[in-house]
């Protein structure tokens, strides 16, 4: 069974992201990582991998610059077979139809039964991907579980949407987006290091995925930015320290400001 | 005027009421047209009718219960086919995001997700998101086919303009790939007495630092006529359903008041509670983070100021 799992190297969340002149995110002030919510994508795949079918082979895939490779070392730390990155100039300021293009011709040139994403990118965070690209491979889409199993060709799981918890289940080829409540991922340990720098990392730019400059890239991009803004910080306020009547400052606080 | 298609995100036939929020956007833009899906109650139309709605188009089919998301898809396609609208709003839950991304991508549609604004420009609709853990606005806009945009709870108030709905009944050719992902089994949520997270006016939220007894929050919230939230730490402890997770991974909210107790305010608990209009903490480290955010904070054991609080809240009421 071939396992593709979609891994995104992101801008560290507890840094200060900003975006460039151009209003694409802005990739180079700050350092970068595995997205962590794509950990937990990685965790449940070598989780699928170790529980049943034994010919499992797993294969972490990443659209993104030159230093999105640390991301694939790490996840192949963590365990699987072999990773693959798509990079190309081309491909910059590509929007959520650009990368889902870019990722469904690599998945469809390795072949999959099963591909896992994480439920949002840490950065752009939009969730849609994975259903742009079961749309483009034209397979089911399992999203958001908070479960996953797979077993005979098929795969079911456990999604809490807004208004109830739903039990679903599909045949495979298909596609799932997991939570990060569907189990910790584990840390890479150090034989896990040391191997993944032993394990097939293929670089692949745009030509070699017989995709057009055009199609992705800013140009391609169907959605514009006319301004971005930093939000004023907000300031502190008033901190006091409770001295026995902090209850009663805070509910003349609130009184103050009409919500008594 | 052309059509704004409005997807109705309900409950057994009951709008919820970001619905009322799109179709209120959607007057900004056009006609609003919703597009309600599965067995409607007594009232689902004229509910629509009443918050603008001059169509409202009913796709009544099994399916859309049976299979997650594509059937929607399938819906909204053709009925997006005929209409010609000018823009397709959605709610930004799950579903409605997944949705309108497949959408999109078979209209040859742009999408932009997450809107806390929809506003008229002339060339089409003009958005504001919040991004990077709420740091950032930014302003942005569709370049091709029709905007299909997801909007979040609470990006404006419901307004009604009363409308006498025309209905077109739909019959809809699913595609193969919608009777892929089946729902097996649903169980729906139980309803609290308290207001819904992404709705209240208000939301009271206890962290790590409740130390397993939500009960001293839910007091505050009761007092407050407020939703309860919750920290992950919190949740990941079992002291309260994840429903209740308010941050990067649970629900953005962007309440009138945010009251913080025990909560240290890591950046992840930040992005789902930043954009509130006024923020409170309650916390016994005063180099808690969440103070930063602060326009009032008690640095003190939570077990004595709430509950004091709540005393003083009940004087006053007196
Ligand atoms: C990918 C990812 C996604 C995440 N998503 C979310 C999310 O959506 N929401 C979220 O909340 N977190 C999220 N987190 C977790 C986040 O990083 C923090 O771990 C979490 O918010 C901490 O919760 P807490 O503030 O309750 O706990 P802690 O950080 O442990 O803070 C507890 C606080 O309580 C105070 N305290 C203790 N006892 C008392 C007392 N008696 N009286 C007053 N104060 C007291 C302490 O001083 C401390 O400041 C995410 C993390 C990751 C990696
Ligand atoms: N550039 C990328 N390379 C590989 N996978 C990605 C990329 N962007 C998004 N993904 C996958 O899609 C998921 C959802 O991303 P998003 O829709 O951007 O929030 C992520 O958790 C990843 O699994």
């Amino acid at each position: 069974m071939k396992i593709v799992v979609c891994v995104k190297h992101v801008p560290d969340a507890t840094a200060d992201r900003t975006f460039t002149e151009d209003g694409t995110t802005d990739r180079d002030s700050v350092d970068s990582l595995l997205s962590e919510l794509d950990e937990y994508a990685v965790e449940q795949a070598l989780r699928i991998g170790e529980s049943g079918p034994d010919d499992a082979e797993i294969t972490y895939l990443t659209v993104g610059p030159d230093d999105a490779k640390d991301a694939l070392r790490k996840a192949l730390a963590m365990g699987g077979d072999s990773a693959l990155h798509i990079d190309d100039e081309d491909i910059r300021g590509s929007d959520a139809f650009g990368t889902s293009l870019v990722l469904a011709k690599a998945i469809e040139r390795h072949g999959f039964d099963l591909v896992v994403c994480g439920m949002a990118s840490t950065d752009g965070g939009m969730g849609v991907l994975p259903a742009m690209l079961a749309e483009r491979l034209g397979v089911p889409a399992v999203t958001h579980l908070d479960e996953v199993t797979v077993a005979e060709g098929s795969v079911s799981g456990r999604r809490e949407g807004e208004t109830a918890s739903v039990r679903v289940h599909s045949a495979l080829p298909a596609v799932v987006s997991v939570t990060d409540r569907c189990g910790d991922a584990r840390y890479p340990s150090f034989k896990g290091i040391m191997a993944a720098k032993k394990k097939p990392l293929e670089s692949l730019d745009l030509s070699g995925l017989g995709i057009e400059p055009e199609q992705v890239g800013r140009s391609a991009a169907r959605s514009a930015v006319d301004r971005a803004v930093k939000r004023p910080p907000r300031t502190q306020g008033e901190i006091v320290a409770d001295e026995g009547a902090g209850g009663s400052g805070l509910a003349v606080f609130l009184t103050a400001k009409k919500f008594i | 005027m052309a059509e704004i298609l409005v997807l109705v995100d309900h409950v057994d036939g009951n709008p919820r009421k970001p619905t009322l929020e799109l179709l209120t956007l959607a007057r900004r833009l056009g006609e609003p047209s919703a597009v309600f899906l599965g067995a409607g109650g007594d009232t689902t139309i004229e509910t629509l009718g009443r918050y603008g709605a001059q169509k409202v188009y009913v796709v009544d089919a099994p399916s859309v219960d049976e299979y997650l998301v594509t059937p929607a898809v399938d819906a909204l396609t053709q009925i997006a086919a005929s209409a010609e609208p000018a823009a397709i709003l959605l709610p930004s839950s799950l579903d409605g995001k997944e949705t309108a991304a497949r959408v999109a991508l078979r209209l040859g549609s742009g999408l932009i997700t997450d809107a806390v604004d929809v506003t008229a420009r002339d060339g089409g609709p003009v958005t504001e998101q919040s991004v990077f853990a709420a740091t950032y606005q930014v302003t942005a806009h569709v370049t091709q086919g029709v905007p299909v945009i997801t909007v979040k709870p609470n990006a404006t108030a419901p307004e009604p303009a009363p409308a006498t709905p025309a209905v077109e009944k739909v019959d809809v050719t699913f595609g193969p790939v919608s009777a892929a992902a089946k729902v097996v089994d649903r169980t729906p949520r139980t309803r609290s007495d308290r207001p819904e997270l992404t709705e209240a006016d208000i939301v009271v939220s206890g962290g790590r630092g409740v130390n397993g007894d939500f009960s001293v929050v839910e007091r505050v919230a009761d007092a407050l006529g407020a939703a309860v939230g919750a920290s992950r730490a919190a949740v990941d402890a079992g002291w309260y359903p994840h429903s209740h997770q308010v941050g990067q991974t649970g629900t953005q909210v962007s309440p009138q008041l945010y009251l913080a107790a025990g909560i240290s305010g890591a950046i992840q608990h930040r992005a789902g509670m930043q954009t509130s209009k006024t923020i409170v903490a309650v916390n016994k480290d005063e180099d808690a983070p969440i103070f930063e955010l602060a326009d009032y904070g008690v640095v003190g054991d939570l077990f004595q100021v709430l509950p004091q609080l709540v005393d003083e809240i009940d004087r006053r009421r007196v």
